[in-house]
């Protein structure tokens, strides 16, 4: 272990560059600022450490309210039993490597004019730069009874992976066989646009295997299918005959919890389970620090440096953002989001001009157990939309559904949740 | 001693463009798949750390231009000019492997 690194960890973060003075030929530059991070999903934990990575003189304080980073990528093969809690969850001590210093807390309020956040349990820590990564909440009010029906476990979203995914897997396999599954999508934009499709096969797979009298009716709000369209259809009519039955422009605008109904615009369907996902916008948060800019839900960024439109010296990352064209609210784009905006934040605090971005989008999405597909496309900035947009001629899904697909899927899981936490 | 003053020699002939932030910054987003500065978690994907610039660069010309075939990698390097590969593959040749 090089001398520095033993100095990071023992002073744990804040305190390293107090150290650095005594640390002789190996001296890290004295901390130059500071750089909070609120919330440690994809896009925070990343740019936490990308930060620290690029510039170990500044320190990062990372603020998360959970202990446990829980993936919502695989979390669907959890419902089926394909993979469990354990194996789509990480610890935060990782990024002490690079000298973050995780604060387990929840910021509550921003005050930009002070460059300063409130914590939950008392106290407020000030930065140079602010990063909030705050993911989606939901507008539950969209569907009238949800929050009723939700706390007496009627209804799920488990579309924050954690307590929900393993209450959704517990009534799958509670559900009598027979019994009807229903999965209600909301309109797009949503967090992880193949996500309701990748959810659906793993229940019909869950069901075809466990209760093959059973079935699963997929509402989704949209016109169809949203994201790798063909290649989903494709799966389902080849593998779940009989068990999925998909409709579109079916959105949910209210759930009983007593009757076990979900209300749709012109008619009401019953089910023994119901897992309805609500109309997401950007995180608590980021309402309270006022970086909401679009429709009341997300939040417009400078994509060159992730800065917010709203507030300056806030940079804003993932689902919570306006997305640019073509640009999904996945995994990979919050992590690649991140390193936009630690490159950026690196280069203000050194008083350079950040280069232009250019970054890389991969969803894979789980069809069975052992098959996947995926998208992919490649974003870089044009002055002229003052946006990132698709590169012509780049990206594409998968050729078709494959094993070696799935493979390349848990790869590519096993990346990112390395890249982000490691 | 000699070794060392070769060492840092070398150092200070990297090409221009290897310590590039640009190439730096597009670099990272390989990481998704490839991991953090190139080096791959797992056996199957390949560690781009360390690899010969113009062999990486070969390589992603001929997935960008059809030559060699591939699950994804077609798709993705057609996002990139031969500028940019070039750029790419002299940063990741930089990296311990």
């Amino acid at each position: 272990m090089k001398r520095r690194d033993f100095l990071k960890l023992s002073g744990a973060g804040m305190a390293a560059s107090s150290l650095a003075g005594l640390a002789g030929c190996a001296t890290p530059a004295p901390s130059k600022a500071r750089v909070v991070v609120i919330g440690g999903g994809f896009g925070g934990a990343t740019a936490a450490k990308y930060i620290r990575h690029w510039d170990p003189s500044i320190d990062v304080v990372l603020i998360e309210r959970e202990a446990t980073f829980v993936s919502c990528p695989i979390s669907n093969l959890v419902l089926a039993g394909y993979s469990s809690m354990e194996e789509i969850s990480r610890g935060y001590d990782g990024l002490g490597k690079y000298g973050v210093q995780v604060v387990r807390d929840e910021a509550v309020a921003v005050d930009a004019a002070k460059k300063s956040v409130r914590l939950a349990r008392g106290g407020d820590i000030s930065y140079e730069r602010l990063i909030v990564s705050p993911g989606i909440d939901f507008n539950f009010g969209e569907v009238q009874g949800y929050e009723e029906a939700m706390k007496d476990g009627r209804v799920l979203h488990a579309w924050k992976a954690g307590t929900q995914t393993v209450a959704l897997r517990r009534q799958l396999e509670q559900m009598r066989d027979g019994g009807v599954v229903l999965l209600s999508i909301p309109l797009a934009p949503y967090r992880c646009p193949p996500g309701p499709y990748e959810r659906a096969s793993m229940i019909a797979a869950y069901l075809k295997q466990a209760k093959p009298r059973s079935k699963l009716l997929v509402l989704d709000a949209n016109p169809d299918v949203t994201s790798k369209a063909g290649l989903f259809k494709r799966a389902w009519s080849d593998l779940y005959p009989g068990v999925l039955e998909y409709r579109g422009n079916a959105k949910a605008v209210g759930v009983d919890g007593k009757t076990m109904t979900v209300k749709l615009e012109v008619e009401d369907v019953k089910g023994d389970v119901l897992n309805v996902v609500p109309p997401h916008r950007a995180g608590d948060i980021a309402v309270k620090a006022g970086l909401i800019t679009a429709n009341n839900r997300w939040c417009d960024v400078d994509w060159r440096t992730m800065e917010s439109k709203a507030v300056k010296g806030v940079h804003v990352l993932g689902d919570a953002t306006l997305s640019a064209p073509g640009m999904p609210k996945s995994g990979s784009m919050a992590n690649n989001h991140a390193k936009i905006a630690a490159a950026a934040v690196v280069d203000q605090l050194n008083g350079r001009t950040p280069p232009l971005p250019q970054i890389i989008n991969t969803c894979y999405s789980f069809v069975s157990q052992k098959e996947a597909i995926r998208v992919s496309s490649v974003h870089q900035w044009d002055a002229g939309q003052g946006t990132l947009v698709a590169v012509k001629g780049s990206g594409g899904v998968s050729a078709a559904r494959s094993e070696p697909e799935a493979t390349f899927a848990w790869n590519w899981a096993r990346a990112i949740w390395a890249d982000s936490l490691t | 001693m000699k070794k060392t003053i070769l060492l840092a020699f070398a150092m200070f002939t990297l090409p221009a463009h290897a310590q590039d932030p640009t190439a730096r910054n597009m670099a990272a987003a390989c990481a998704i798949c490839h991991g953090t500065d190139g080096h791959a978690v797992t056996k199957d994907v390949t560690t781009l750390a360390g690899i010969p610039a113009d062999h990486l660069a070969k390589l992603l010309r001929d997935f960008r231009d059809g030559k060699r075939p591939a699950t994804v990698m077609h798709q993705i390097a057609k996002g990139y000019t031969d500028q940019q590969i070039d750029a790419m593959a002299a940063w990741f040749a930089t990296q311990k492997r």
